[in-house]
């Protein structure tokens, strides 16, 4: 049982990098021009490799909301004369992981193969990802777990909390809408439309690979080659920019039970605004998920209002947003919020005090040698690196950056970036004392 | 594809997985009683520093229930030396993270951080396990985020309630019963001497596990190791760990939970299943091999294929079961049925499923392929060297020995065929079991 609820997942904010000598992330581009960034480790006879495809349920076609995650789940259903269970049979005889995943901006893969047998691991992964079945049979059945995981969100406050904020939020872009999609749209799903969906997603235009592990530079140029080869030179175009619909006030959505599920945020900052570092450090400050953050010391460890609080800079690939949440007994939620905004009112107009400048900035750039953990955790890096355009020195520059914010720079930024009247409060439970605003 | 929420059940590989090889493993107890281990891993300059109690909420004394856990939060209040918050606030200063975790056995504090700093984590760490100290308004507000713990974690949540309920029908008598936040009439009248109390008998060096991984040697290990925690005096008020033990089951246990916040129905089912004993983990590693052929794939398990794939009746199907306990565990079974299929429907095909396998006996062919799947758990758990600290503390408060932890790969790869359909026979048997379903309404079932 953990004593702090888990922290928040940064959704882009990439931060790791090693400060050792030995330590080097290499460019490989394959003979066919495919680019992959890669650590060699050769300490454990395994590779790690992480393939990101841009693009993501943001892609799903007018009417057709929750193809790409129905199609995603697909991808292990089998490939060419490999049915679901031959598939299956095949990935765990060579024991390798095969993990296939989407969210509103890509569709991932994360493999992890023996060295042992890295061609034949590869091969599949290539056969599955080019020319998955799509069984009929295999669709109604994926399809029934995603109709499960939807009564079940429909169910679940956070997941309820969620939808309500990003339709604030999002308007007409696709972000505004549940990319698991709806029991009506997927129920209407075709296999049509989920080949369409491979089509538009899986292709060589929007391609970032990170690996790391037990394999050389000259083994990996042509292994991407052999993995990607045979995909489509293009997919579907990616969605526009869009600017948030958020107004300032407070959501209230009943829902049973001892608490209400809290989201709060508003506008954020891009990932390459020259501010960013001045905002990473006032975010840290105000909602870091660590203890000594404001937010965490007045309404958990003051008030005891809360099991933990914490806020976070989402930067999405077609938006930006400044987030937080937390869980409060339904007697306590409406004190909690005036909390929340009375630390929210106090960054913007003061900033914060040289002492927090200096502890924040400690804690990032020592906690940043410490992220390139392991194979799998390092080949994620350097493909969210890549994500977000990062150049592949980054890491060598990285904490000069966080170390030369100043407190002027964190003061403007704050009075710019965070907003008392615009902060929305999404509350999902049965709060006393407190009604929707508008 | 795994269903989200189901995380908490998916049998997988990382159940499997292996400690490193003995070659990165060392191991020294200190004259005072504290047990050290060292796993070495340099690939990164980090450190992972972890301190395991021998002693969690199936220690507790009768009626304080939570006190293990609520101590757990409070070890974050200060010492003689340091003031409230002042531990973590000087972890992360040096860009560390710190954290803690209570189960029915074991208390555990860990902190991860640059491998230089592991001296000023050490003296932090040896400060509390002697010297906390404590305000009583740090305990009121405490009190207060434990109970807003539960709120979240336990009371908004209707599988956590039914899982709560079945563990207390299936232990009538052993303190497993009793959930680790505690019971909500108890956690509420909680003190600051019942606290104490508790941390003065047992958090003391004969009775913690330090567990350090990372970039660091034996060498360096120990002679920090002696002079933070070797000063420290050793309790002299532990018993032998003796919990109630339960009396034998005589009728198959049942229960319902309605929750209108449910979503889709399912039936679940925990059989009393032995646990691992030191120098005697044969039966744990057939049943740890039954849950992965019975259930650890969505698709070529025994219970898929049987209940999602032969026939239009579940959604999901898995088997559970996790043997590193000190005293007997349980081995589950989880099933959602279709759209249409009763929960009573999907547990008759699941008895079905179940009986259908002793029936038939061991696919050979898919016995091969999980020993296969261990087999190469072995080299992907290396990859992470706090996974692996954790497996050792968890198994040395628990009651293995180091050798038990090394020896768990063979024996897995020793299980055969005819070893799964014993303890298979011995274990699913409904007349030592508990049966919980949850449903959003009360319907027809």
């Amino acid at each position: 049982m953990m004593r702090l609820f888990l922290r928040l997942i940064l959704a882009l904010l990439v931060m790791a990098g090693p400060l050792r000598a030995e330590f080097a992330i290499q460019e490989v581009i394959s003979p066919g021009g495919i680019r992959a960034w890669l650590v060699e480790d050769h300490g454990i006879p395994f590779t790690a490799l992480e393939i990101q495809f841009r693009g993501g349920h943001a892609l799903d076609l007018p009417g057709k909301r929750g193809a790409t995650n129905l199609m995603t789940a697909l991808i292990e259903e089998g490939t060419g004369d490999l049915d679901s269970v031959a598939f299956a049979t095949a990935r765990d005889a060579l024991a390798a992981q095969f993990r296939f995943d989407s969210n509103v901006d890509s569709v991932s893969v994360s493999a992890q193969f023996l060295t042992e047998n890295r061609d034949q691991a590869v091969d599949l992964l290539r056969r599955a990802l080019a020319a998955p079945r799509f069984d009929d049979v295999a669709i109604e059945r994926v399809r029934g777990q995603v109709q499960s995981i939807l009564r079940n969100d429909a169910q679940d406050p956070q997941a309820i909390a969620g939808r309500l904020f990003n339709a604030q939020a999002f308007g007409d872009h696709p972000y505004a809408t549940d990319g698991t999609g709806t029991p009506e749209s997927v129920a209407a799903l075709t296999r049509d439309d989920i080949l369409a969906a491979h089509r538009n997603a899986i292709a060589r235009d929007r391609i970032y690979v990170g690996a790391s592990g037990d394999i050389t530079a000259a083994e990996l140029g042509p292994l991407l080659d052999r993995l990607f080869g045979e995909l489509p030179a293009t997919g579907a175009p990616l969605p526009p920019q869009t600017t948030l619909a958020l107004t300032g006030g407070v959501t209230v959505e009943p829902f049973p039970g001892p608490q209400s599920v809290i989201l709060f945020g508003h506008d954020g900052i891009p990932r390459d605004d020259p501010d960013f570092f001045a905002a990473t450090i006032v975010n840290e400050v105000l909602g870091g998920g660590r203890f000594g953050a404001r937010l965490m010391t007045e309404v958990r460890e003051k008030r005891g209002l809360t099991y933990g609080i914490g806020t976070y800079l989402a930067d999405y690939d077609q938006a930006d947003l400044m987030l937080g949440q937390m869980s409060s007994s339904n007697a306590t939620t409406a004190e909690a919020i005036a909390v929340v905004r009375s630390e929210w009112a106090r960054i913007a107009a003061e900033g914060i005090t040289a002492a927090e400048l200096e502890a924040t900035k400690t804690y990032l750039t020592g906690s940043y040698p410490l992220r390139f953990d392991g194979n799998s955790r390092i080949a994620r890096i350097l493909v969210g690196m890549q994500m977000i355009d990062l150049p592949i020195d980054y890491p060598a520059t990285r904490n000069a950056k966080v170390e030369a914010v100043t407190l002027d720079d964190v003061r403007r930024v704050a009075a710019r970036l965070v907003q008392p009247d615009a902060l929305r409060f999404v509350v999902v439970g049965s709060p006393e004392g407190l009604e929707s605003s508008n | 594809m795994p269903l989200r929420r189901l995380g908490f059940l998916c049998l997988n590989l990382s159940l499997a997985a292996l400690p490193a090889a003995a070659d990165t493993v060392s191991h020294f107890t200190l004259e005072n009683g504290l047990e050290v281990v060292v796993i070495e891993d340099h690939r990164a300059p980090a450190v992972t520093q972890m301190v395991w109690y021998r002693v969690g909420a199936a220690d507790e004394p009768p009626g304080k229930s939570g006190i293990a856990h609520f101590l757990e939060h409070l070890m974050f209040k200060g010492t003689d030396d340091l003031a409230n918050g002042e531990f973590s606030d000087t972890v992360e200063a040096q860009g560390g993270d710190d954290n803690a975790f209570t189960s029915w056995d074991y208390t555990a504090y860990f902190q991860r951080i640059a491998a230089d700093r592991l001296d000023l984590v050490m003296r932090m760490e040896a400060d509390r396990m002697r010297d906390l100290q404590m305000t009583a308004d740090d305990v009121t507000t405490e009190r207060a985020v434990i109970l807003e713990e539960r709120a979240q974690r336990t009371d908004s949540d209707p599988g956590a309630l039914l899982s709560e309920q079945m563990r207390a029908a299936q232990y009538l008598n052993h303190p497993y019963g009793i959930p680790i936040i505690g019971w909500r009439h108890e956690m509420e009248q909680l003190s600051q001497q019942d606290a104490l109390d508790f941390y003065r008998r047992y958090y003391a060096p004969n009775n913690a596990v330090l567990i350090v991984a990372g970039d660091v040697t034996p060498d360096q290990v120990r002679d920090l190791a002696e002079q933070h925690y070797g000063p420290l005096q050793p309790s002299t008020g532990l018993a032998e760990r003796v919990r109630p033990a339960e009396p034998p089951q005589l009728a198959e246990r049942r229960l319902t939970l309605v929750d209108a916040r449910a979503s889709d129905p399912y039936v679940t089912r925990t059989y009393m299943a032995p646990e691992r004993d030191s120098g005697d983990q044969a039966d744990a590693a057939a049943l740890t091999i039954l849950a992965e052929l019975l259930g650890g794939s969505g698709t070529t398990s025994v219970l898929a294929q049987k209940l999602t794939f032969e026939s239009q009746t579940a959604v999901y199907a898995s088997a559970f079961y996790d043997g590193t306990s000190l005293d007997d565990a349980t081995f589950g079974l989880y099933v959602i049925p279709l759209p249409g299929v009763s929960l009573a429907e999907a547990e008759a095909a699941m008895d079905a499923a179940i009986a259908a396998f002793l029936e038939e006996g061991v696919d050979p062919v898919a016995l091969d392929r999980i020993k296969t799947q261990i087999r190469a758990a072995d080299i992907y758990a290396r990859d992470n060297v706090d996974g692996l600290a954790r497996r050792y503390g968890e198994a040395l408060t628990v009651g293995l020995t180091i050798q038990d932890v090394q020896d768990w790969p063979r024996v897995l790869q020793a299980v055969t065929a005819d070893d799964v359909i014993r303890v298979a026979r011995t274990v699913l048997d409904r007349r030592r079991a508990v049966t919980g379903w949850l449903l959003p309404e009360e319907t027809k079932p």
